[in-house]
């Protein structure tokens, strides 16, 4: 399974996910820098966290225009694995990949901390090896995390099941002393209709080495690649 | 061709919380003003640009708001034209 990981001027998780997908699962893993249109013949597309142009003007704004990523909504179009973490997401957002956008956090924090969440379906090749329900632990790093959609956009979301992550409390009930950011409907992470496309605000490539305390990504990335290699 | 002026104003829709906004506020009334109501922060923005017409000039600035300005989903702009004395 072959992996491409944008790189953009201030992103800071890109080595990160190249860590997980080539170290730890031994997948080929190619770097491509934003300028670049060619994405050459690779299987899954990482958008990673940072702060791509240094978050001018929205997170995600000006990246979203970069040729890397004209080529990934190319490769979402063909029906591809794209994958949106942290500031990932909100470029997936911001290109119009995934509905809705980020904004600032309800408590004006940015906020650094290990969060439970709730798998809220396994039925997509991103969360094949996580059971259903289950509440899993990952990383949280970011100031505009709150997820923003019109009620319109929502009740689509919920009535397409395409909502996969919810921030919950640790037995998996999803209310609002569980929300770390004020997003709607608790939201972290979501896909497109297709299912092709998730972007989440945790970092699940950074929950899936065990000297980093907690594992819970792993399986996110295991996951895809069984998928994948069964497809 | 005509040189414009544009004074760009991107403001949070009603319906998006503002906790920058909220937190000034609270600022505002620590300094006394507690007679001050609901803070919206938003931006503004200048750039020049050349165009055939105002209509032209008009047409692409819609265009740059809608695309990178502003993002529609959560924030509303509008725009000042004002054409640029040519030497």
């Amino acid at each position: 399974m072959k992996f491409a990981v944008i790189v953009f001027p201030g992103a800071n998780c890109d080595r990160d996910v190249a860590y997980v997908t080539r170290d730890i699962l031994g997948q080929p893993t190619r770097m491509v820098w934003h300028e670049d249109s060619d994405l050459g013949d690779v299987d899954v597309v990482v958008v990673p966290g940072g702060f791509s142009y240094g978050d001018y003007l929205r997170c995600g704004a000006i990246a979203r225009f970069s040729p890397a990523m004209q080529a990934t909504v190319e490769h979402a179009k063909a029906g591809k694995p794209v994958l949106g973490i942290c500031n990932g997401f909100q470029i997936l957002t911001e290109v119009g990949l995934l509905p809705g956008a980020l904004v600032r956090n309800r408590d004006m924090r940015f906020i650094c901390d290990r969060v439970p969440l709730r798998v809220e379906r396994t039925d997509l090749l991103w969360t094949a090896n996580y059971s259903a329900g289950q509440v899993i632990t990952l990383p949280i790093a970011h100031g505009e995390g709150c997820y923003y959609a019109d009620e319109a956009t929502l009740a689509e979301l919920e009535a397409n099941r395409q909502i996969v992550f919810r921030y919950s409390s640790p037995d998996g009930s999803v209310d609002e002393k569980a929300n770390p950011n004020g997003s709607l409907g608790n939201i972290a992470g979501i896909c497109n209709r297709a299912g092709n496309v998730l972007g989440l605000m945790p970092h699940p490539e950074r929950a899936a080495d065990a000297v980093l305390g907690g594992v819970d990504g792993l399986p996110l990335f295991e996951g895809l690649v069984r998928s994948l290699v069964a497809a | 061709m005509p040189h414009y002026s544009a004074r760009i104003y991107v403001t949070l829709r009603p319906s998006v919380l503002d906790p920058a906004g909220t937190a000034v506020q609270s600022g505002l009334a620590h300094m006394g003003y507690t007679n001050v109501g609901p803070i919206r922060i938003g931006k503004y923005i200048e750039l020049t640009l050349e165009a055939e017409n105002e209509a032209a000039a008009s047409q692409q600035l819609d265009r740059m708001c809608d695309q990178l300005l502003a993002n529609p989903v959560i924030e509303n702009y509008r725009f000042e034209l004002q054409t640029l004395a040519t030497a």
